[in-house]
């Protein structure tokens, strides 16, 4: 079978495979005229890989990421707002709280009813169960990682809500260039649009941190991220490690080669810009409160 | 991570000429609709259909990817004047930690604007002139007056970057405009809050779905660079031609 048979072969069996290898036909176009004969079989499998395998620029695999982010977000949420008498969750508090619980279930809607749409219900990944003490693969064990008294202290929650939020924003941020493709502009667009509620949730809580103060509170959180700091302080150091996951490298003050720190000072250079995150480092921050699959 | 450090590309000769590929979501909105309010847009937003005359005079913006960096530097040019005029004039209608976070805003705005213009500058295009802010119809003593100009800024901000990154061939420059607007996105939630405590993400709002939010789906505004334009022009004084701007 020559290479072509095999490209024919593949669109028969798959109308859609020129579509959605990126960047298309014209990429196939030119592997097929420019490809080195020594180079063919490591470049195929390139190919084939970025179409059927679970790459991250599989737009499929990527929602499915995001959903599973949103999934946790939603039901972390509505186990707030529903031991709100236990963890001391009222009044504006509460509102922000239930606030923030309906976007994150729109956006568990949002993304089933996305994928759904473009690959089938059956490309939808399930809901995982969760750990929110956060102690899946700890010594301590599932049900007994270092936020066991999430749901009871509010410190501990509000610390723990930021932490969520901002990895969020930092893991549609990551993900965003991988679905620059014209085919998926809406769901760019969208995920754009998730990306910024995400930090306007952030935002509130950690404003909210800041007017409670107390211990958990460490120095003065602002609404934006300076340095890598998280402003979190549990007491608990398998806690403090976990949490500061979430700020490794947000202390970048070189954009694009572009020296921030130039034209304000380091701490505000900080400021300016949010860091993305990568999938790998992503799964690692909440691999411990994701006991399936 | 693994962008942040790496030199933005080369914009090429060709993508700088380049004509925009589709004008499927065209949607010149500046002769009937230039000084209408930001929520008359919103029957707009999604609409492909409205006949309406493209902005084809005043300050080129360009095309392409520079054409989108050239955008946001617009608008970058305009949150860094209004705050730093926030900071020179309000303090005396601020509370200190009121003032405190404006000082702050103003250095990320001030960081953003000049970032582009450097950034243009290296991707070897030309940076958009520096504009001429008015801002003749904000009453700088007057607290609400000021944070309510901020918040359409900052929301008008996040739908300008949310609508544009699809219009960005480029990775990297997709990835900048991300670390922008989440820090845009905090701004307005904490402006938000100062002038209504738990507005931090409204998209219920009537302000925020005339600018394309969508409560039901929990997704924050986003407009054409055509739609942004026409709300901000009125704090401008120069005339931005976004007619070249890509479509799509």
């Amino acid at each position: 079978m020559n290479l072509q048979n095999i490209f024919n072969h593949i669109e028969s069996e798959d109308p859609e495979f020129y579509e959605r290898t990126s960047p298309r036909r014209l990429a196939i176009r030119t592997f097929m005229k420019g490809a080195a004969l020594t180079a063919l079989p490591v470049a195929l499998g390139g190919l084939l890989k970025k179409a059927y395998g679970q790459t991250s620029t599989d737009p499929i695999a990527i929602l499915n990421f995001a959903l599973t982010l949103e999934y946790l977000e939603a039901e972390f949420y509505q186990k707030a707002v529903g031991n709100a008498s236990a963890v001391g969750l009222t009044g504006a508090a509460l509102g922000a709280y239930t606030t923030i619980r309906d976007h994150e279930a729109a956006h568990v809607k949002f993304l089933t009813a996305t994928i759904t749409k473009l690959a089938g219900a059956s490309q939808v990944a399930p809901k995982p169960n969760f750990d929110f003490s956060g102690g899946v693969g700890s010594a301590s064990g599932t049900g007994n990682g270092p936020f066991k008294t999430v749901f009871t202290n509010y410190d501990v929650l509000l610390a723990v809500s930021q932490t969520f939020e901002d990895t969020g924003v930092r893991a549609y941020k990551g993900q965003a260039a991988n679905i620059m493709d014209d085919k998926y502009n809406d769901v760019l667009q969208a995920a754009l649009q998730i990306h910024s509620v995400e930090a306007r949730h952030a935002a509130h809580i950690r404003y909210m941190r800041a007017n409670r103060g107390g211990s958990v509170v460490d120095g003065n959180p602002k609404p934006w991220i300076t340095q890598d700091k998280s402003n979190i302080q549990t007491g608990n150091n398998d806690a403090n490690a976990a949490i500061q996951r979430t700020y490794a490298g947000e202390n970048a003050t070189n954009q694009a080669g572009v020296d921030i720190a130039s034209f304000v000072s380091a701490d505000l250079a900080t400021e300016s810009f949010d860091e993305p995150l990568d999938k790998d480092a992503v799964l690692a921050i909440v691999k411990p409160f994701i006991i399936t699959p | 991570m693994s962008e942040q450090n790496h030199l933005l590309p080369e914009i090429t000769p060709a993508a700088k000429g380049a004509p925009a590929h589709s004008r499927r979501h065209f949607l010149g909105l500046a002769g009937a609709l230039a000084g209408a309010g930001i929520i008359g847009l919103s029957s707009c937003s999604k609409d492909d259909n409205n006949p309406v005359t493209p902005v084809n005079t005043g300050i080129d913006l360009g095309s392409g990817d520079v054409g989108i960096l050239n955008y946001a530097y617009a608008l970058e040019q305009l949150e860094s004047a209004f705050y730093k005029e926030v900071v020179a004039k309000s303090a005396s209608v601020l509370q200190a930690n009121e003032l405190a976070f404006m000082k702050d805003i103003a250095a990320h705005e001030l960081a953003h604007a000049k970032f582009f213009k450097a950034a243009i500058a290296a991707a070897g295009a030309t940076p958009l002139q520096d504009l001429t802010p008015d801002f003749s119809s904000i009453t700088f003593t007057d607290r609400t007056a000021v944070l309510n100009v901020a918040k359409t800024f900052e929301d008008l901000g996040i739908a300008a970057y949310n609508g544009a990154g699809k219009l960005l061939k480029t990775a990297a420059y997709l990835t900048i405009a991300g670390k922008i607007v989440s820090v845009e996105a905090r701004h307005a939630a904490l402006i938000r809050d100062l002038i209504s405590p738990g507005s931090f993400a409204d998209l219920a709002s009537a302000d925020l779905m005339g600018l394309g939010s969508d409560n039901a789906n929990g997704l924050d505004g986003a407009l054409s660079p055509d739609q942004v334009l026409s709300a901000a022009g009125k704090y401008i004084k120069e005339r931005l031609n976004a007619s070249n701007l890509p479509k799509s």
